[in-house]
């Protein structure tokens, strides 16, 4: 095994699974060169031109191309350069991509995989920052993953592949360089629809994805210094959610801390308290909280806005805390 | 804990823009017992992406350097360590930070015992567990917020077997509520008090700085050699000093490589009668430094000459993309910019719609911007054709290569006067060479015959009519 970054990951998965199936292939803006971001560096070059596809820069024929070839047989991986601009997509991913399986009572599939860097790196204002799952979230058709470490990227991007549904694939952009792991070299899924213990603890339980659940776990960490254990779940994928564990994570301590990047209104963690607090009532020890960006678009191009916007594990540890001492 | 009058404070590398994740410090410009104001620029940092002066987030003393110059740190490692008054931390850090580091959490708890507001609440959870394990929740000690009994509470009074921890529990709360929040109450206040009056004048925070006056126009030939350098008699070295390739030495090596590997230069050169122009400036020159508070040097007036000779001809400012050459409309001048370090390529944006005043000021500024080592990435970015004032050195001819993936360079070579014959008469006149290398698969002599006899023209027909604005 080899320790290997975020991006190095989820390249490697790429790599591996066109090698391994001739039906995979990449298509996005300036892919061929190895995206803005890096992500398909090197990719043209070991599969040529017709296999790593420059589009022009229009998201809504990225992913209108993707699924025409995705019904003729291919397995495509629609890259969006930055998750802000999927909007344009909106329409392809939420009225043909999600429903083509329940219009064709089920004799047709559409096996994409549509990878959306997220999530704010710091100085990239609003058009560079965005966190869009809410607005897919809750649309029957779709899976939502976002992996929160490099094992995680890479098991969870050859699920997508190879599931035969269209997968939206969030990966943090702050966490591309910054987190490293070991990886295995070979062959591996992580099952989408499962999420994961990272901690096991006793006086809270976090529930978080993507980068949330990297701040908790260093939270979770110094908490442990003044005596409050927390329990950490990652859920990594977000739609269809992992009712059982979560369920099964909050039970064990009653206190319920919910923190994602995405906007407090209407995010992820609004249904993950929903469901909460419709099956476990007599297991509540406190009001669930959520601890998420505010509702405002996404962050502003300046630190102290953006240090007021994102989280980090010092905002974690003192919701964190506050919960643990409720 | 009231003897620490001062707490030390890591200042970390900033997270400079969205790709980095490392940089390099270069020339520290603080050193260890120095005060620093906030702000104050510390060091400088080299990136790929861009140099710049790291201020200081916070005021106090520089107690150690922990990355030496040269060294390269990760976004976030620390750098530096600051001595900074406890007090000054504490008016910034607010309410949150400051008491609830004093506390541990068992001090924390037991100051919520006092408020037993909480204690009647019970959750759902304890509820359930009351009744299931038939628990008398008046006999359960409550640790949460405002007294409240807590899920965990009452599963360790199960799990204790029942009464006999609650008594204990009650009295114990009660005795060191007292003390612990008396002592940082007490002390808070007066700290502050002391410590800028004591500190503050002892460390001289007023010690001027030399001020290194940044040059606007050219490198000086008169300016006195740099020390040389010393070589270390005692080393195995055998008479070689090894100097780091600094990220931007990296750059330029690289971009150089690239141009000439790529593009097959040609070359050519022009010269001009500049002496109707050297009238104009030294009669103009006085107005626009009252005017506009800089020096009026001949390269406002080259830059306008090359713009409208480029508006003339378009292909001048073109791209080379194998199939096809992309003609660019705007007309952004990079203007190469020497250090005794490094040379830079800051661009002024859209300088065809620019006259010659508003292309002085531009290029005042991004030449001053450039020695100070303050260029913005943007500042760098968009050149569509450079222009090199290598007169500023004193050179009379050179072959410069072209700034990639640009069609052409042109430098500006010294004015000198010399004996021209005009009418088969011989005057002394002001002269100066302008050369030009050309992507020659853009551009053939033709053309660019054509391009320099018009910046020639432009530049010869400057007179004393000539409006700078």
């Amino acid at each position: 095994m080899a320790v290997i970054t975020y991006l190095e990951a989820i390249r490697s998965a790429m790599q591996d699974e066109m090698q391994r199936d001739e039906n995979v292939f990449v298509l996005g803006e300036d892919v061929g060169k190895g995206g803005v971001l890096n992500a398909t560096k090197g990719l043209r070059d070991l599969y040529g031109e017709s296999r790593v596809l420059d589009t022009p820069l229009a998201e809504s024929a990225i992913v209108g191309t993707a699924i025409g070839a995705a019904m003729y047989g291919m397995k495509p991986i629609a890259e969006i350069q930055f998750a802000d601009f999927i909007f344009p997509a909106t329409n392809q991913i939420i009225s043909e991509a999600a429903k083509i399986r329940y219009r064709s009572n089920n004799d047709w599939s559409c096996p994409i995989v549509i990878r959306a860097p997220y999530g704010a790196a710091g100085g990239g204002a609003i058009y560079h920052s965005q966190c869009p799952e809410s607005v897919f979230f809750g649309t029957p058709g779709l899976k939502m993953v976002a992996p929160s470490n490099p094992y995680d990227a890479k098991g969870l991007l050859l699920a997508a592949i190879r599931d035969p549904d269209p997968v939206l694939y969030f990966e943090h952009k702050k966490c591309y360089l910054s987190l490293s792991a070991e990886v295995p070299e070979g062959d591996y899924i992580v099952p989408i629809g499962k999420a994961e213990v990272k901690r096991e603890g006793t006086d809270l339980t976090v529930i978080a994805y993507g980068i949330a659940v990297h701040y908790a776990l260093q939270a979770a960490e110094e908490l442990a210094k003044e005596g409050i254990s927390a329990h950490v779940l990652d859920l990594r994928t977000i739609q269809p959610l992992d009712v059982e564990a979560i369920l099964e994570a909050a039970a064990k301590t009653g206190k319920v801390l919910i923190a994602h990047e995405d906007n407090k209104t209407g995010g992820i963690g609004a249904e993950v308290a929903a469901i909460v607090a419709e099956e476990l009532l007599y297991d509540l020890d406190a009001p669930i909280r959520r601890l998420c960006g505010p509702d405002a678009p996404a962050v502003g191009m300046n630190p102290p806005m953006e240090k007021f916007f994102l989280l980090n594990t010092d905002k974690l540890a003192d919701a964190m805390r506050e919960l643990a001492q409720f | 804990m009231s003897e620490s009058k001062f707490r030390l404070a890591e200042v970390p590398v900033p997270h400079l823009a969205e790709s980095l994740v490392s940089a390099t410090v270069g020339t520290w410009l603080k050193q260890p017992g120095d005060y620093i104001q906030q702000y104050d620029v510390l060091c400088e940092l080299y990136t790929d992406k861009v140099n710049v002066e790291m201020p200081s987030p916070i005021e106090g003393r520089l107690v150690k350097i922990l990355v030496g110059s040269g060294e390269t740190a990760a976004v976030g490692d620390p750098i530096c360590l600051l001595e900074v008054p406890e007090s000054a931390e504490a008016a910034s850090a607010g309410a949150s930070g400051g008491p609830a580091s004093q506390g541990d959490s068992a001090a924390a708890i037991a100051e919520d015992s006092t408020d037993q507001s909480m204690r009647g609440r019970y959750s759902p959870a304890v509820q359930r567990l009351a009744a299931e394990n038939a628990v008398d929740l008046g006999r359960v000690k409550g640790t949460g917020f405002g007294g409240r009994i807590t899920r965990k509470d009452v599963e360790t009074y199960i799990a204790q077997g029942g009464a006999q921890a609650a008594p204990s529990g009650g009295s114990q709360a009660g005795a060191p509520l007292v003390q612990t929040p008396a002592v940082p109450q007490a002390h808070a206040p007066s700290a502050p008090a002391h410590q800028p009056s004591a500190e503050a004048p002892a460390a001289n925070p007023y010690r001027p700085e030399p001020q290194i006056p940044v040059r606007s126009s050219g490198i000086h030939l008169s300016q006195n050699p740099p020390t040389p350098l010393e070589f270390d008699a005692n080393s195995d070295s055998r008479g070689e000093t090894f100097i780091d390739v600094t990220p931007i030495r990296n750059t330029i090596a690289s971009r150089m490589r690239q141009s000439v590997s790529e593009i097959p230069h040609a070359w050519t050169m022009i010269e001009v009668d500049v002496t109707n122009l050297v009238t104009l400036r030294s009669k103009v020159k006085e107005e626009f430094m009252r005017r506009e508070g800089i020096n009026l040097t001949y390269l406002p007036f080259l830059l306008k000459a090359v713009v409208n000779a480029i508006k003339d001809y378009p292909i001048m400012n073109s791209v080379w993309a194998v199939d096809k050459i992309i003609i660019k409309r705007d007309i952004n001048l990079a203007l190469a910019v020497g250090t005794e370090e490094s040379v830079l390529t800051p661009v002024i944006k859209k300088a065809d719609q620019m006259n010659i005043a508003g292309l002085a000021l531009e290029a005042d500024t991004l030449t001053k911007k450039a020695r100070a080592g303050k260029l913005s990435l943007n500042d760098l970015q968009g050149g569509t054709f450079t222009v090199n004032n290598t007169g500023s050195f004193g050179s009379i001819l050179s072959q410069p290569i072209i700034n990639y993936p640009q069609a052409a360079i042109l430098t500006f070579e010294s004015i000198v006067k010399r004996p021209v014959v005009i009418q088969d008469m011989i005057a002394v006149r002001s002269m100066v060479n302008i050369c030009l290398s050309l992507d020659h698969r853009i551009l053939d002599g033709v053309i660019c015959g054509r391009f320099l006899q018009r910046v020639k023209e432009n530049m010869e027909a400057y007179n004393l009519e000539t409006k700078l604005y």
